[in-house]
């Protein structure tokens, strides 16, 4: 017999229950997870190893994990800031996933670990989609890709908590139009606190820094209007959902 | 593209509600919405969705995608309006206040047609040479 079933089930149930989890974990041993998402290229690795020197400077407990389709590269280059560094290599996976990102953290994450940086895999569209279970997350565009990036990619840059602009020393060079960047990322995500950072002009780092802390001491952070619908799936209500399953009968 | 993890999500998803069910034999159809603000193509996650049903209940299973148009109200002036692509989620009448997202996420199981109960038993023609 053919029936029609209403399921009536968020199809990321699963990722949103493992982040719901993990977020709860790490909120009970004190860590704050911060996820990190741009385009390759853009400079995350780079501004990354600058935040977690000036962390240990301040003697702040640090630990970064970075995600690469492959090459242990960024490893290497975080790790040089003394900080403890996981390189993830996805085989090819587009984004983390909160429950994939879980394994990983189990037996490596240092016990008084008090911001963990997740350095998602460089890509604007698919990560966007995954709550990982943090508490900040952060999306970066370099003042090289245009000013229009927000409005190209609405979802990632829709649901930021805060936006960082990178590479700020070569602005004037690629006549970046920061009024415009912003007007774009207002459009997007009303409200949402646009940082300008360069690693090499030394801007913003200690802000991002302080930003991290804030989220860490239980500041609340932005609500992005992508994250305000009430159903559906939306990060807000990171639980998993499984709705009563009514069935009628057709034939 | 992440559309073949949202395939195979979907698939896991159906496959453990036919599960809890009991005698599901075959699935037909898979509802899904699709909020024009998921950060879904629903024609890549089509094609990721035939692929990834191989060798499944759900083999030959349609998808039907019903697309939800994001829609946004302005808490300040009360005014709705349709966010379009890009979106604009800042009140185009008032320019200010506080914008409630009303529809336009949705990434949603909506629902499946499925065969159930045992498979009806052949009817057996008469051989001729019984007669």
């Amino acid at each position: 017999m053919c029936r029609t079933v209403d399921l009536n089930q968020a199809v990321l149930a699963r990722n949103d229950g493992a982040a719901h989890t993990l977020r709860a974990e790490l909120a009970a041993r004190g860590t704050t997870l911060v996820n990190l998402l741009s385009s390759p290229g853009s400079g995350k690795t780079a501004l990354l190893e600058h935040e977690l020197s000036l962390a240990r400077e301040r003697s702040v407990p640090v630990a970064a994990l970075t995600a690469d389709l492959a090459t242990e590269n960024d490893a290497a280059r975080l790790a040089r800031s003394g900080a403890s560094v996981k390189q993830v290599l996805t085989d090819g996976l587009c984004h983390l996933e909160a429950g994939m990102l879980a394994r990983h953290l189990e037996g490596w994450l240092p016990e008084s670990t008090r911001l963990l940086f997740v350095e998602n895999v460089g890509n604007l569209v698919c990560p966007a989609s995954y709550d990982l279970g943090e508490t900040l997350r952060v999306v970066l565009a370099s003042v090289t890709e245009g000013e229009d990036k927000p409005l190209k990619y609405p979802t990632a840059f829709g649901l930021a908590h805060l936006v960082v602009v990178t590479k700020t020393d070569i602005a004037e060079a690629v006549d970046f139009d920061e009024t415009a960047f912003r007007a774009n990322v207002e459009q997007v995500n009303p409200g949402v606190e646009v940082l300008l950072t360069s690693v090499r002009g030394r801007q913003g780092l200690g802000t991002l820094l302080d930003r991290a802390l804030a989220a860490a001491d239980g500041a609340a952070p932005h609500r992005p209007v992508m994250a305000r619908q009430g159903h559906g799936h939306g990060h807000d209500h990171a639980h998993a959902e499984h709705a009563g399953v009514t069935v009628a009968s057709r034939s | 593209m992440h559309e073949m993890s949202i395939a195979l999500a979907v698939i896991d998803q159906v496959e453990e509600a036919a599960e809890r069910a009991g005698d599901v034999t075959a699935v037909r159809s898979v509802r899904l919405q699709v909020g024009e603000l998921a950060g879904v193509v629903p024609d890549a996650l089509s094609f990721s969705f035939e692929l990834a049903c191989a060798g499944t209940l759900l083999e030959g299973a349609a998808l039907v995608t019903e697309t939800v148009p994001g829609r946004a109200r302005c808490e300040t002036c009360a005014h709705e309006w349709a966010v379009g692509m890009p979106p604009r989620l800042t009140c185009p009448r008032c320019e200010g206040g506080t914008t409630d997202l009303l529809a336009g996420r949705e990434l949603r199981i909506a629902g499946v047609d499925w065969e159930d109960g045992p498979a009806p038993a052949p009817t057996r023609e008469p051989i001729s040479e019984e007669r």
